[in-house]
């Protein structure tokens, strides 16, 4: 028989208000193997720990049960009490009377024996926990940055500084990302040229950082700590060691695609670094377009290239390491706004989205700089932006805010007037939301100092007449309706997730919200941690940002991931499944519901009519196992057992609130 | 929804039941009255009328003509990000006023025997849907 002892807490008047402790007390001692019962005001604090403690050693209990909060409150605490008087803190239970009880219920006289019951079931289940160890595991010293935008940079630096070693996998053939397409940054409009610039050669020339450009993770397993990765460096038929990034090549390539980095606004060559500061300055032939691919003939690239880099036999690697820690930076995309006909986007040249208008203002993007229509090549003298383009759209699009469009668009108006002083733009927005700081005074200085009249309204027209755009508008304030001869029309279209982010989070194993952002494991208390140990989150992956929220984002990311990598050993899950091999009959229904891949066929030999016998069982990796459950709810012969939830202890607390009348 | 003296209108409970479409959803982005074929027309714009809903000004929006006005086209309802279905409500109203409008027409106590009888029992439920308070 085990020597229970019975801790109630009265948490102030949380519990004590609605459930009669004195008489919990008294019915706790006549549970079966219950040897001490007592109860304190608030049992979390050093003193209640402390009678716990003592009772432990004087008393010689060899189980604990506390009638308290949640486990997830302070079930830890109690363990760590239990554990320095001696016990192994698997022995001691948690029972809920407080979320379970107290707080549901207004009625002293329903809430005590509910209270007593719960009590009897935990002393039930106490009786049958057993001792238990929790692995310690190796922590792989390296961290994997997926996505090499700003937020990855500066997560990568970060952890790089901190003196681990640290990957950064990026898709296109440099890192950069959206901030390298950026013109200006707001508010204060430095060059995002020229910020971002230097970190990203500092990534590239940092001892601890390894760039993984034109590559993408293929496979990830394994668990925190310990993460094996499959990495495929794409073919780029350049020699990067031999390549000095001279461009002769591109100069010299006679075929052209769209270029991805000027939103298709200009063309590239088919052997192309995509901007002029790529990190690393190491172009890629694009398959797709090149014509020794299509066609067999040119190689025009590999007659002029002075180092003779060309390899037109290069094949994808792949690269497996293993890393302690992940980040996920994979950023964000934009909206395309087709679906919104009566914009015509797509259907005039003059009709573009922020990020493209963005383009035209930089000196080597598609005009040279130059704020032209890209219908005829002249400035625009009226241009119309269009706010929440798919943003706080339930109907068509997203219904969330997109967070940076309002900013961005003011910057635009204000750049606009600087580069075409002669210009007049207009704005029509539901709500301008400007938090952040020096946000709102650059806002107010767009209106009132760049001219820009704000109109609260929508669209709900555009069309092309003559040489201009008809934007057919309201004005809600004023109740009118507003007809613009635009020259220009920009939409600021919702930033939404990207569109493979789904199976990208599936590869680590984190899952996204309805609208594919990733999901943080607390919306305010874990910002960055995901659901899964070791992985990270930083910047619009997680859902859109601007980039001062993203670099502190990516921060955090990078401290937590370093808090990981600075420790010798991880503590493992100590309740994890377990299969009594000689009942298994092998039908592996546990593998194929293991949601952490900790499950796998095993053979064994057994003793059989004086012969042995080889047959297939299911075998529980206890390091990748995270006690979820689901295994032994699949076993058709019930052999699983979650260790400090089996089903011998489940059943007991059935029976103790059941049989007890 | 409450009138400004707190009370509620029937005008616009009747309408919410009629249309099954919540003004409260109405964030007044204007895009409807944008949209709208016939906006120059109306003494209210569709957005207007929302907000009027919002605010409970039910006689003032008993004396509108937007709602009659109004040809159903939909393009209000195919535009709105708050997916709210304009033509709908727009319809909810001009039922709502004609329901609510002067008193009880007649009541079943009105009717005689005979009349009681040989009325079709359907133009029976729907006379006093209508007309009866």
């Amino acid at each position: 028989m085990p020597r229970t002892g019975v801790f109630i807490c009265h948490c102030g008047t949380n519990i004590a208000g609605t459930v009669d402790i004195d008489k919990a007390v008294e019915a706790s001692r006549n549970f079966p193997g219950v040897v001490h019962a007592d109860e304190y005001r608030y049992l979390c604090s050093e003193m209640g720990q402390d009678i716990i403690k003592k009772a432990i050693e004087e008393q010689d209990l060899d189980r604990v049960v506390v009638g308290t909060c949640s486990p997830r409150m302070h079930e830890a605490t109690f363990r760590k009490a239990a554990a320095e008087a001696g016990l192994n803190p698997y022995l001691l239970e948690v029972a809920n009377i407080r979320e379970h009880c107290s707080w549901v219920h207004k009625d002293m006289g329903e809430a005590t024996p509910k209270a007593i019951s719960l009590l009897r079931a935990a002393a039930a289940k106490a009786a049958l926990n057993t001792a238990l160890e929790a692995p310690r595991l190796d922590v792989e010293k390296r961290a994997l940055v997926i996505g090499g935008g700003i937020a990855g940079i500066q997560a990568a630096l970060d952890i790089a500084e901190a003196g681990y070693e640290v990957d950064i996998v990026e898709r296109e053939p440099s890192i950069g990302g959206r901030m390298a397409q950026l013109e200006k940054t707001f508010p204060t409009l430095d060059c995002s040229a020229c910020i971002l610039t230097p970190k990203m050669v500092e990534a590239a020339q940092h001892p601890n950082v390894n760039l993984l450009t034109y590559s993408e993770v293929e496979e990830v397993k394994g668990f925190v700590g310990q993460f094996d990765v499959k990495i495929k460096k794409k073919a780029r038929y350049v020699d990067s060691v031999k390549c000095t990034g001279c461009g002769i090549c591109w100069e010299k390539c006679p075929s052209k695609a769209p270029s991805e980095f000027e939103m298709g606004l200009a063309k590239r060559k088919s052997i192309y670094v995509p901007f002029a500061q790529a990190v690393p300055n190491v172009p890629v032939i694009d398959r797709d377009s090149c014509l020794y691919f299509r066609k067999g003939r040119c190689q025009i690239c590999e007659k002029e290239c002075p180092p003779q880099a060309i390899d037109y036999e290069q094949q994808d690697e792949i690269i497996e390491r293993r890393y302690g820690a992940i980040i996920m930076a994979t950023g964000f995309d934009q909206l395309d706004p087709t679906i919104y006909g009566e914009y015509g986007y797509g259907q005039h040249p003059d009709i573009l989205t922020g990020l493209e208008f963005e383009r035209l203002f930089n000196a080597s993007g598609p005009t040279g700089g130059k704020i032209v229509r890209l219908s005829d090549g002249k400035p625009p003298k009226k241009v119309v932006f269009i706010q929440c383009v798919g943003s706080r759209d339930k109907a068509r699009g997203m219904n969330y805010c997109s967070k940076i469009c309002c900013m961005y668009t003011a910057k635009q108006a204000v750049l606009l007037k600087e580069k075409v002083p002669d210009a007049k733009s207009y704005v029509f927005y539901i709500d301008v939301r400007t938090a952040g700081k020096g946000y709102e005074e650059f806002q107010r200085r767009a209106a009132e100092e760049y001219d820009v009249a704000y109109l609260r309204g929508q669209v709900g027209k555009i069309f092309p007449e003559e040489d201009h755009l008809v934007v057919r508008g309201v004005d809600s304030l004023s109740g009118r309706l507003i007809e613009i001869n635009a020259d220009m029309v920009v939409l600021a279209a919702a930033s939404i997730a990207r569109c493979d982010a789904p199976e990208v989070g599936r590869l680590v194993g984190i899952n996204s919200d309805s609208y594919n952002f990733f999901n943080e494991a607390h919306p305010k208390l874990k910002p960055v941690e995901t659901h899964t140990a070791g992985v990270f989150i930083a910047g619009a992956c997680q859902s859109p940002k601007d980039i001062p929220d993203t670099v502190s984002q990516a921060s955090a990311a990078a401290v937590k991931a370093i808090g990981l990598l600075s420790k010798d050993k991880l503590q493992g899950e100590a309740c994890t499944a377990e299969v009594n091999q000689a009942e298994c009959s092998g039908c592996l229904y546990c593998e194929a519901v293991c949601p952490y891949s900790a499950i796998s066929p095993v053979e064994i030999e057994e003793r059989y009519h004086g012969g042995t016998l080889k047959r297939t069982v299911a075998e529980v990796n206890p390091a990748l196992c995270k006690g979820c459950g689901s295994c032994t709810v699949a076993c058709r012969s019930g052999t699983i057992n979650l260790k400090g939830f089996s089903n011998e202890q489940i059943l007991a607390e059935v029976d103790a609130i059941c049989l007890q009348r | 929804m409450t009138t400004e003296s707190g009370k509620k209108s029937r005008l616009i409970e009747e309408m919410k039941a009629q249309s099954g479409q919540d003004p409260n959803s109405c964030y007044q982005c204007g895009k409807c009255s944008a949209a709208c074929p016939v906006t120059a027309a109306l003494d209210l714009m569709p957005h207007q009328v929302i907000r009027y809903l919002q605010l409970g000004l039910e006689d003032e929006l008993a004396e509108s003509k937007t709602p009659w006005i109004c040809a159903s086209c939909f393009t209000c309802a195919a535009r709105c990000p708050r997916d709210i279905d304009l033509a709908r409500m727009m319809e909810g109203i001009r039922l709502s006023v004609l329901r609510c409008r002067e008193g009880n027409k007649f009541g079943p106590a009105d009717l005689t025997p005979e009349q009681l009888e040989k009325l079709p029992q359907q133009a029976l439920v729907s006379g006093f849907r209508k007309y009866n308070k």
